[in-house]
Parts: structure tokens; C-alpha cells; sequence
């Protein structure tokens, strides 16, 4: 996300669209090349019967920082030991996805490796060799499905040669099964002697890789790990015995403990501060002041304050609140939520910048025989992993360690380098286990602050603790955002106009000054990209300024877009008279895959990054998804009183996904969520026991911003602390059953994104589903626990 | 000076007797499986046993667990093969795993004191370790599947 980003703000800066055409283009030649000749090259190649060429394509992935690296060359991703262990590296950071497991599974399965003899590990930051390791935007899968293919197929290519040369036989007679090399007889049967792995893995990694067109990959009927939904994260084990190492498990000899002070408002400085009460508390060591970033744009700048040091994470926190500190508050300090919205709301029911625009909405809206209006409001988010953010530091002999939990390590290393003026080879960054991330921990300007703590320790190691109220009160927020839907009806009943307003304060502005307005990534996140089947369509985005850090927070702009959307979709059928279901599937209208620039598409209009031609939003597989969740759920059925069905439905990150929640309002008012269903069609997919908890999760954490959590800012700072104040739903109510269809791909169906797009549908959903139930329709988030 | 057990081995404090467990067990004793979460009992990642009994050890000070014996995710069983530790493997239940060693701890607790607990008393008893990955569904299943085997 945040190359992206950067890239992105620098690109507006210019207003030139050229590197992204020429970018495309020169992909479409390197694609068709290589299609080309893979097929060609296919034919002298073994066991042609299982194995098939591929036509590779191109993803969104090459354009990113360092690419695919050497990610696809089994000598930088695989060892093999001579007792024929297997380690395969994972570039890819673990936050509880599972991808840790899922891409190195690719890779192994490929390989023909018995996976109960395969280990893996976490690379350091090191894009040049391992590829782009930003942790985020839903890629890991979409983006490296084709090199991690490459490099387990070339593997297995590799100790097939090797075997052949021990035997002195034709590579067609050499078959690579289960941790073997077995020699086939005239007939193609496994009847020879077998080669361990193990017996061969000198003699094949020092084999050159084959030729990428030379490649031949397994059929997905001879899968032995990919699409079964049977393997065990790797790290299950010791999750459950309290082994895993999470970044504040890190230990180092004469390590000490800092927490720091922050400014309680954005941009604020230290007006003057004493520390001799914190100074008494037994066990700490020092108290100094650290400088932030306060020249705009901040990035991801460290925001300074006062950094108390101990011999444990308790007495640095007792110092800490013993503190006494002055801040000068500065500008930020007339952030107030409550007129804020007010001030959006106005700006919302004025004409805004036009982004996206077809057909005449004036015409349409004059001309309609009735019409519909729905302002949907929803407050910021905190990502709020349950582990607070934290990292260790050390800086020994000129060079500095650095181990976090970390979403984007090689980014953090690079600023690392820059902040303490240091080559980048002297910096390393390790990757530990994410307790969860969300986008929070790809911003790290806490690791920062540990490397310059531990510099004005003269390089002692030192572990920066974040408190939970640290990670509540100085995130990057999920905006906060007031969207306006108008639709313009016929005398049929038909939607003639639709019109998307939206205001809210831009990720732009944490990267680039900051002019009020969004850009193309927000843009292509459920705004311009709706895709619905009405002549006369118009995009516009209000004025809002930031006075906080703004960042992503899983599924970004989707999460209020497609609330807003898809709760008028709602209101709308209920106006007309007609079934919220099909009513939606009428407004996405015949299976056709959108044509931009036909339809009006900002001429920068963002695909999750992705080249459209290869991951085109196609109506006709959004509509399945639709089908197959109501028919799951039940749509239809009668229900008692007091009980509703809500439908919510988009494609995002490339993937369709549809969910129908089904709401049951207590007595009380409580909404309850006894049932839920979520139909996705991701493509090629790989690992279906984590594509359901990532949907289960998705489900809960959705039920979370839906009734539950919000941040509000009052004088510029934020108004809550912790779990007591930013809630979250808990047992004692979240979606009881989620049942999760994943729709099977049909061949030449790109891989594409999981981690995020399962989220959005669930709010929007559910606040279809109480008003099913109820009557009444909540248009804020979050909505309460309670219908009034 | 406080003594007490941990895991079944003997151990004294001579510092601030208001620590909470929790630092102490991280920062003093090394045992880094019991985790910080939101240090005002709030999320239960931190869930220990004092004496068999599930607690926050961010609230519980060193003061309390005075001739107690202390139990973490460490040393819950000496293999890792308690009934809940086996149920939360059979139905993958962790997704990023950090709240996981204090949602186990408090359903070790929960059926060392009923071993069939009803739906409800699962949600009571399971609702204050809050999991922002969302695996509440199968934490629960895991939950009943564990009581059977206990
Ligand atoms: S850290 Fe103890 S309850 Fe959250
Ligand atoms: S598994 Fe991530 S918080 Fe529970």
C-alpha cells in the first residue's frame, strides 16, 4: 500500500499518467512473449500427462518495489538438507492470514515435497532477493502465486535432472513423487528405484535454473497440498504451548525497557517537561526527550515526545505517568468530531469534484418520477491488534538489528537506515509473528523510535513497548466519512441516476500536502468502481481536510462506501416495492465484464494495481457469489417476528464476495447474529481452511465496527483509551455460525486477494437485516448495540 | 520478599510488591507465552492460573500471588497435550494466535471447575478474552470438543 502511495502522490504532484501506460504496455509484451513460447517448449518435457505449461500473466506485482525479486529461484527460496529436511523461506509477513504456511505450501506442493519434512523461515527485509514484502492490499497470494508456482516447479525440474545424471537416463524416464525421484520404465510406470531428495539435493542445487518457458506445473487433480484444506499452520503448535515468538518475546542479553510520552494531539511539541518524580522510580534508568517529525507531509514520521528507560516494561510505565509534561498542542487542537461531521454532512449536499461521470445524472434526477437519498455516516477506526505495536533495537559495532512485527520490513529498513545515517547493508530488520496488523504495523515509525532510543543508548538493545493506549490514541486512523447516495427512479421503477458522494479526510495527506480531496486508490475502493447497470452515473468527492493521521485499516474505503451503498441498494427495493436481492442483481444488470472507459472511469482509475485486462470486474461472477449466499441462507424463507435476512454484496481486490447476515433483535433491542453466509469466488485458491477463518474473522471483526467501535477526536485529541472504550465484539455476541462457500475456479482464473474484501460486505448486511427484522434503518457507524 | 511457585518450581520476588504478574512473569522470569494486551484486565490475553483459578495476571500483583501457585500457557502441561491444547490443534483455531495462550488458560480453568459446560456458560465464562482476528466461533467449538476429552 504504501509504495503505492507514495508513488501515487508523486505521480499527482507531476499530473502525469505516462509511467503507468508505459508500465502496462511494456507488461502486455512481456506477457504475450512468454505465453508464447512456454508452449512451444512444453512438448520434450516428462510426464506431460500431470503437468501442463502455464501462461503467465502479468500482476500488479511487478510494479511494486523490487518486484518478484528472485522469488521465483529455488536456490534463494529452498534448501535441502542431506537427510532431505526441506526449508522454505517466507517473505511474506504472518498476521494471521496464515500465508506463512500458504505460499511456502505452493512451493512444496509443486516440488513434490513431503510437507511433514518441511520447515520454514521467516526471511529478513530483503526485497532485492525475496521480492516485495509489503504486507498488505490483499496480495501476498495474488501477487506471488506465479513465482512461488516457478520456483517449486523449477525445484522439481532440478532434482528430476539431477537423478538422471546419477542414473545415467533420459530425463523423461525421471518422475519427482513424494519426496523422490522415481525411475519410470518404457511404459511411464513408477516400477524403478527411488532417489531420496535428500540423496539429491547437492548434485541439483548446483543445476542452473531452468528456463522459465521450460516450466511445467502440476494440474490441480494432482495437488497434493493446494485447494485441500488439510494442512496446519506451521506455527500451531507452539501458539498453543506459549512458544511463538511475537515482537516483544524477543529477548537480547542487557536488554532495557522504554515506553515514550506522546503528543496527545497531532503535530504537538514539547513545551517543557519534569522528570523528577518519574526519575525516582526504582529500576528506571533514563529520561530524554525524542524529536519527531513534524514538517508536512509526515509519512510515516515518529511523532516525538519524551522516552523513559528501565530495567522493565512496568517501571518505565510507572515513570512515565509520573511524568509531568507541557505540550504545546498546535494547530490539530481544533479537531472535534461532532461539528467535523456536521461540516461533512453540509459539504456532502453540495456538488463536489466530479471523479467519475457517465451518461446526464442532472437529466436523470430532473426528469425521475421519484427519487432516493441516503447520507451514511461512519466514524474512524483503530486497527487495534491485539498485540500492541513494539520492537527491539540494538546497534552494535556500526551496525543496528532491529526485530518487529512488522508488515512491510524492507520499507522499515530503509527508513531505519536513513534515520540513524547508516548504509542500508548495515541495517537489519526480522520479522517475528504479528499479533494481527491491519494495516497499522506497515507504519513504522515505532520501530523508529526503538532504533533512535537505543542510539542515544549508545546502542544498547532496548525493547519499546507501546501501551494500549499509545496504540488507540496514536494510530494512523481509518478515516472518518460522511457518504451521500442519490438514485433517480422511472415511472417502471427502473434507476435512471445514481449518484456517489463522498467526503472524507485523504491517506493522501499523511504522504503529500494535503488539498482535502481523495485520489485513484481511494477512488477505486468501492466508488467509481460500483458495478451497476444505470445510464447515468456520477462520482464527486467533497472537500475534507485531515487533522489526524489518516491510514488504512483493513479493506480501507470499501468498509464506508459499500455500507452506503449497499444499505440505499436496501432502502431503495423497499421504496420500489421490490425484494432487496433481486433488486441488487437487477441493478448489476446482464454478465458482461465493465468497460472503464465506456462507463466514465476517471482515465487513473486504480485496480487494486492490478492491469485490467487480467483482473476485469465481471458481473457475471458477483452475481453467482449473490446467488449462492441467498440460496444458502435461506433467502426468502418466513421468519418469527423480530428476525430479518440483509444482503450485501461487492468485488474488491479482485475477488466477488457476497454475505447474507440474518439478524435476530432480542427483546431488549440487543441485535443479535445467529447466522451468516459468505459466498467468494477468489479464483485459483490454494488454501481453503484459511480463506474460512479469514472469513469467520471477517464476520467478527465487521460485527465490530458495525455496533461497536469508533474514535473520536474532542480538542484534537482522541476521546478513548483502550478495549474499555474503543469496543470490540466479544463472545457474548458475534455471529454465531458463518458458513463460508468458496466457488470453485475454472482454469486460467487468476489467483486474487482474501485478507480484506470478506470485511465490507458484513456491516451494510447486517443493517439491511435489522431493518428486515425491525423496520428501522441505522445509517451510522457504529450503529449501537440497540435498536432504539 | 514474596514466594510462590511458578509452574511447579519455587520463586521469590524481592521488588515492588504491586507488580503486576504479568511484568514479572515476562520481564523477571522470562516466560514470555502470557501476554500484554491491554494491561487493565480488559482483553484476558495475559489469563494465568492462581492456584488452578483463571486470572489477569496484569491485575493480579505479585502481593497476591503470595504462597500461591502460579501456572502459565508454559506450563499448563508438561507436553503441550492438555485437552484444550489438543482441541484448539484439531480445529485450527488461532489465526494471528496472540490472545490464544489466555483464551486456552481460561478454558483449562473454565472445565477444570465443569467439565460440560452449556453454550451459555461458555460465552460467560470465555467472554472476556477478546480475539480481534474473530475465531470466537471456533474457540467455542474447541471449547466443547475439549470437554469431552477432559
Ligand atoms: S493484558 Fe491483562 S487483561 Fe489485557
Ligand atoms: S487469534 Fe489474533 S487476536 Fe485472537
Amino acid at each position: 500500500m504504501l509504495h503505492y502511495l507514495e508513488k501515487e502522490a508523486r505521480k499527482l504532484e507531476h499530473r502525469s499518467t505516462r509511467a503507468i501506460i508505459e508500465n502496462v504496455s511494456r507488461r502486455k509484451f512481456l506477457g504475450g512473449a512468454l505465453a508464447a513460447s512456454g508452449f512451444v517448449l512444453a512438448v520434450s518435457v516428462p510426464n506431460a500427462e500431470a503437468l501442463e505449461p502455464l501462461k503467465p500473466y502479468p500482476t500488479g506485482g511487478e510494479g511494486m518495489p523490487h518486484g518478484y525479486g528472485k522469488a521465483s529461484d529455488p536456490h534463494v527460496y529452498v534448501s535441502i538438507a542431506n537427510d532431505g529436511a526441506v526449508t522454505i523461506v517466507t517473505h511474506r509477513a504472518e498476521m494471521g492470514t496464515g500465508i506463512r504456511t500458504s505460499l511456502p505450501m505452493v512451493v512444496a506442493d509443486e516440488m513434490e515435497a513431503d510437507w511433514s519434512r518441511v520447515s520454514v523461515v521467516q526471511a529478513p527485509g530483503d526485497e532485492p532477493l525475496y521480492g516485495n514484502q509489503d504486507t498488505d492490499g490483499s496480495r501476498s497470494m495474488r501477487h506471488f502465486i506465479q513465482p512461488m508456482r516457478e520456483c517449486g516447479a523449477a525445484m522439481r525440474q532440478m532434482l528430476e535432472t539431477a537423478a538422471a545424471a546419477k542414473w545415467g537416463v533420459d530425463v523423461s524416464l525421471c518422475r519427482a513423487k513424494a519426496h523422490h525421484v522415481v525411475l519410470l520404465d518404457e511404459a511411464k510406470k513408477e516400477t524403478g528405484p527411488k532417489l531420496g531428495y535428500g540423496e539429491l539435493s547437492e548434485a541439483a542445487m548446483a543445476l542452473p535454473v531452468p528456463p522459465r518457458e521450460s516450466l511445467l506445473f502440476k494440474t490441480p487433480e494432482e495437488f497434493t497440498l493446494m485447494r485441500k484444506g488439510e494442512t496446519k499452520i506451521v506455527d500451531l503448535r507452539d501458539i498453543t504451548v506459549g512458544k511463538a515468538v511475537y515482537g516483544a518475546d524477543v529477548r537480547l542479553p542487557g536488554m532495557k525497557f522504554a515506553v515514550i510520552a506522546r503528543p496527545p494531539v497531532l503535530g504537538g511539541k514539547i513545551k517543557s517537561f519534569d522528570a523528577t518524580e518519574a526519575k525516582k522510580i526504582p529500576g528506571v534508568e533514563s529520561v530524554f526527550e525524542i524529536e519527531g517529525v513534524y514538517d508536512v507531509p509526515r509519512k510515516f514520521g515518529q511523532l516525538g515526545g519524551v522516552a523513559v528507560v528501565a530495567n522493565s516494561t512496568y517501571a518505565a510505565i510507572l515513570a512515565r505517568d509520573a511524568l509531568e509534561i507541557e505540550w504545546d498542542d498546535g494547530p490539530n487542537a481544533s479537531y472535534d468530531s461532532v461539528p467535523f461531521f456536521k461540516e461533512m454532512s453540509k459539504t456532502a449536499s453540495e456538488p463536489g469534484k466530479v471523479i467519475r461521470n457517465q451518461g446526464d445524472f442532472d437529466a436523470a434526477w430532473n426528469g425521475a418520477k421519484s427519487t432516493f437519498t441516503g447520507e451514511y455516516h461512519m466514524q474512524h477506526l483503530v486497527q487495534a491488534p491485539m498485540e500492541p505495536l513494539v520492537c527491539v533495537a540494538r546497534i552494535e559495532g556500526g551496525k543496528a538489528e532491529v526485530w518487529a512485527p512488522v508488515q512491510s520490513p524492507y520499507g522499515a529498513r530503509q527508513d531505519i537506515a536513513a534515520a540513524l545515517k547508516l548504509p542500508i547493508e548495515d541495517v537489519t530488520v526480522h520479522v517475528t509473528l504479528l499479533g494481527g496488523g491491519f494495516g497499522r504495523k506497515s507504519k513504522w515509525d515505532y520501530m523508529v523510535e526503538a532504533a533512535l532510543i537505543s542510539q542515544k543508548l549508545e546502542g544498547k538493545p532496548v525493547l519499546l513497548q507501546w501501551t494500549r493506549d499509545d496504540d488507540t490514541r496514536h494510530s494512523f486512523y481509518h478515516t472518518a466519512s460522511v457518504e451521500r447516495i442519490d438514485m433517480a427512479f422511472d415511472e417502471a421503477g427502473k434507476v435512471t441516476g445514481f449518484r456517489h458522494r463522498t467526503v472524507a479526510p485523504s491517506i493522501l495527506s499523511t504522504f503529500a500536502p494535503d488539498s482535502g480531496y481523495q485520489f485513484n486508490i481511494e477512488y477505486g475502493m468501492g466508488f467509481v468502481n460500483t458495478p451497476f447497470d444505470v445510464p447515468n452515473i456520477r462520482c464527486e468527492n467533497g472537500k475534507a481536510m485531515a487533522h489526524t493521521r489518516i491510514g488504512w485499516y483493513r479493506s480501507v474505503s470499501n468498509i464506508p462506501r459499500l455500507f452506503a451503498v449497499q444499505s440505499a441498494v436496501c432502502e431503495a427495493a423497499h421504496q420500489l416495492g421490490k425484494d432487496p436481492k433481486d433488486f441488487l442483481l437487477e441493478l448489476i444488470g446482464p454478465d458482461r465484464k465493465l468497460d472503464p472507459k465506456a462507463l466514465g472511469f476517471p482515465e487513473d482509475f486504480w485496480n487494486y494495481g492490478d492491469p485490467y485486462e487480467e483482473f476485469p470486474i465481471d458481473t457475471a461472477r458477483l452475481k453467482n457469489v449473490v446467488r449462492i449466499a441467498a440460496e444458502k441462507a435461506g433467502w426468502g424463507k418466513e421468519l418469527p417476528k423480530g428476525q430479518g435476512l440483509g444482503i450485501a454484496a461487492h468485488i474488491a481486490w479482485g475477488t466477488a464476495v457476497a454475505t447474507v447476515v440474518h439478524a435476530e433483535v432480542t427483546d431488549d433491542g440487543t441485535i443479535t447474529v445467529p447466522h451468516a453466509v459468505t459466498a467468494l469466488d477468489c479464483g485459483f485458491y490454494v488454501n481453503p481452511e484459511r480463506i474460512r477463518s479469514q472469513i469467520e474473522g471477517a464476520a467478527v471483526m465487521g460485527m465490530s465496527h458495525a455496533l461497536y467501535s469508533g474514535i473520536t477526536f474532542k480538542n484534537g485529541a482522541v476521546e478513548q483509551s483502550n478495549f474499555s472504550d474503543f469496543s470490540i465484539a466479544t463472545m457474548r455476541n458475534f455471529p454465531r455460525q458463518v458458513d463460508v462457500h468458496i466457488v470453485e475456479p475454472k482454469a486460467g482464473q487468476h489467483a486474487t486477494g482474501i485478507g480484506e474484501p470478506g470485511l465490507p460486505p458484513f456491516a451494510p448486511a447486517l443493517a439491511n437485516a435489522v431493518f428486515a427484522a425491525t423496520g428501522k434503518r441505522l445509517r451510522n457507524l457504529p450503529m449501537g448495540e440497540k435498536v432504539a | 520478599m514474596a514466594t510462590f511457585t511458578v509452574n511447579g518450581e519455587s520463586r521469590t520476588f524481592d521488588g515492588d510488591p504491586g507488580t503486576p504478574l504479568l511484568w514479572y512473569l515476562r520481564d523477571e522470569a522470562g516466560l514470555t507465552g502470557t501476554k500484554y494486551g491491554c494491561g487493565q484486565g480488559v482483553c484476558g490475553a495475559c489469563t494465568i492460573h492462581l492456584d488452578g483459578v483463571a486470572v489477569r495476571a496484569c491485575m493480579t500483583t505479585i502481593e497476591m500471588a503470595e504462597g500461591k501457585s502460579v501456572t502459565t500457557i508454559e506450563g499448563l502441561s508438561a507436553d503441550g497435550e492438555h485437552a484444550v491444547q489438543k482441541a484448539w490443534r484439531q480445529l485450527s483455531v488461532p489465526q494471528c494466535g496472540f490472545c490464544q495462550a489466555g483464551q486456552i488458560m481460561q478454558a483449562a480453568s473454565l472445565l477444570s471447575k465443569n467439565n460440560a459446560p452449556s453454550d451459555d456458560e461458555i460465552v460467560e465464562e470465555m467472554s472476556g478474552n477478546l480475539c480481534r482476528c474473530g475465531c470466537y466461533q471456533r474457540i467455542h467449538a474447541a471449547v466443547r470438543l475439549a470437554a469431552g476429552g477432559v
